[in-house]
């Protein structure tokens, strides 16, 4: 029982930062590195606004949308500042020298946080015990954490809502399935790039916001984040949202499972896992099968 | 094709020049050129890879490999010559490539990246949870013998040096004519179309294993060299920031000559050491902006710099 809880909790988590990149990808073909230091950052603005917030002793439970608010506040900034800033200028080349450029990003990104923010760490634990806990059997559980499980169901069923039934998710779905074809029925693909990267920068963030209550925020906190995520997106199928949802399943029972019976292979389970599934399925669970070249 | 080229005197003269001037050479140049000439090995496996049209994010591996299996001679099975710990260790990471080639080498692009950065991931993981190879904190190697030579003192590190660029120009020079094979340029018509390379009767997956054992045995050599260096191994060689940094100077390098790989890890090495000395702070700053003006305005590497120049003259 406390394994599928705890795996539950891991699986929100990593499901609303691996969401995001596998949006990135399916849209516009780029493995973003430096998708782990946009969690950083959210993790790090969501610390200093509710920490300030706080320590001026205005409404604790605020402090709830001050998170949120954060998060958005760092994809509207940082998303439109990377895509037209940096990222629009390499459309077209090879993939992997993509995944180079957002590399390079991360390095940039990673100092960027250390010259605005310091290098000690922050906290901002108030919103974690504000609200108390809950038990299960004999072990209890921080509330936050259902907070944090409601959060990913949230967002996933919000951008599963947003692809189906609105008109601009329906073109951002033409756009995954074929761009060209996209293209020339008229949809504006650089439109479409800039609010998908954006979009996934804002998810990014919020998986750091929403992480910032429950540890301490510090330099390098983002350089893990990115290959978790990079196999949960992999797992699942690189470029499908409903992928990174079962792949963030399938790592969050693995790792609380692993952590629960054999601590020792906590940290290779996950990659143990996404080896065993692209052996199986090569490109993941969810994926669509590809023409060859000739 | 067997003649002596122009490439093979670049590389000749460059080794012999550097071995006349490591003598002139303070202590922290020998160590950071020789550290670069190492990981240059790692970047040279790449650029093999990259030819057929694979970026590895997962040299780590064998660059770990390389470095415990030295670390492992040196220190459990008392063997203390440098050379001989070195041949083990390129031994010891082709073994790991030979199983773990055979899964990689069906897979392509991204998923190739990917997963060799999972097993790179995996073999972290495994150091980490290993007590007995010191965990996150690694452990020491020493130098005892080089090639049977032994050297007291400071000269160790010269005779280390000279091991390393003696190596160096034996790596250069074969992948220079490995280049020139008939083996070696099926790795381009791999990356251009697989499947017109099937019909003239090569098999691609034997030309991806090979080019990736080669990657391997390289990548194990310059852990080795690189441990014995700094005389001291950890995880961290196996971390995918290591493995990062190799396809970045690999970038940084292009893929001109053989010789590129070694020119853009001093380069590198440079670059960094002063970064880290000027702005302890910034310094992936530093270097994460060159690699994006390289990556936006110098695509084929610095080593176009040098063929343009001498195309200009």
């Amino acid at each position: 029982m406390a394994v599928v809880i705890d795996g539950l909790i891991y699986a929100s988590w990593l499901f609303l930062i691996a969401v995001g990149l596998t949006l990135i990808y399916g849209v516009m073909r780029i493995l973003n590195m430096a998708h782990g230091s946009l969690y950083a950052l959210g993790a790090y603005a969501a610390a200093s606004l509710a920490g300030w917030w706080l320590s001026a002793g205005h409404a604790p439970l605020a402090s709830y949308a001050l998170l949120v608010a954060a998060a958005v506040a760092v994809g509207l900034v940082a998303g439109p500042l990377i895509e037209r800033g940096v990222l629009r200028f390499s459309y077209g080349r090879d993939e992997i020298v993509l995944v180079l450029v957002t590399y390079a990003l991360f390095l940039v990104l990673e100092d960027v946080i250390k010259l605005i923010w310091g290098v000690d760490p922050y906290f901002v634990s108030g919103p974690y015990g504000l609200l108390g806990s809950f038990e299960v059997g004999s072990l209890s559980y921080p509330v936050y954490n259902l907070l944090l499980v409601g959060a990913a169901a949230l967002a996933g069923s919000a951008l599963a809502w947003a692809l189906r039934a609105t008109r601009r998710g329906k073109m951002l779905l033409a756009v995954i399935h074929d761009r060209e074809m996209a293209a020339a029925l008229g949809i504006d693909v650089g439109r479409v790039y800039l609010v998908t990267f954006t979009m996934g920068a804002m998810l990014a963030a919020l998986g750091g916001a929403l992480t910032a209550p429950t540890v301490s925020v510090v330099p390098g906190m983002g350089v893990e984040v990115i290959v978790l995520a990079f196999a949960v997106v992999v797992i699942g199928g690189l470029g499908s949202p409903q992928g990174a949802a079962l792949g963030a399943l399938i790592v969050g029972l693995v790792r609380s499972a692993a952590v629960h019976f054999l601590p020792e292979v906590e940290l290779f389970s996950i990659y143990l896992v996404m080896a065993l599934v692209l052996l199986v399925r090569p490109r993941g669970l969810f994926s669509a099968p590809e023409a060859r070249r000739i | 094709m067997s003649r002596f080229g122009r490439t093979e005197a670049l590389l000749a003269i460059s080794a012999a020049a550097l071995l006349a001037f490591s003598p002139l050479l303070p202590k922290w140049a020998l160590f950071l050129v020789t550290v670069a000439l190492a990981k240059g090995l790692v970047v040279l496996g790449l650029l093999l890879l990259m030819r057929a049209g694979l970026v590895s994010f997962g040299q780590g591996l064998y660059y770990a490999a390389g470095a415990y299996a030295a670390g492992i001679a040196g220190q459990m099975l008392r063997i203390s010559d440098a050379a001989a710990v070195v041949a083990l260790a390129a031994v010891a990471s082709c073994a790991v490539a030979a199983v773990v080639g055979g899964l990689l080498a069906t897979y392509r692009g991204i998923f190739f990246a990917m997963l060799s950065l999972a097993f790179s991931m995996i073999l972290y993981g495994l150091l980490v949870k290993t007590s007995a190879l010191g965990s996150t904190d690694g452990f020491n190697v020493a130098i005892g013998t080089v090639a049977g030579v032994r050297l007291p003192g400071a000269s160790a590190r010269t005779g280390l040096f000279a091991l390393t660029v003696g190596l160096v120009f034996l790596a250069a020079l074969g992948a220079h004519r490995f280049l020139g094979s008939h083996l070696g340029r099926l790795a381009p018509a791999v990356r251009d179309n697989e499947l017109r390379v099937e019909y003239l009767g090569a098999s691609v997956r034997g030309v991806v294993y090979l080019n990736y054992l080669l990657a391997a045995g390289l990548s194990g050599i310059g852990g080795a060299l690189a441990g014995l260096a700094v005389g001291h191994i950890d995880p961290e060689m196996a971390y995918w920031t290591t493995s990062g940094e190799f396809v970045f100077v690999a970038i940084l390098s292009g893929s001109g000559s053989v010789a590129a790989p070694f020119a853009g890890a001093i380069a590198f090495e440079v670059l960094r050491s002063f970064a880290y000395e000027y702005s302890p702070n910034t310094w992936q700053l530093v270097v994460g902006l060159a690699m994006l003006l390289v990556i936006l305005f110098l695509p084929s590497g610095l080593w176009s710099l040098f063929t343009r120049w001498r195309r200009a003259r």
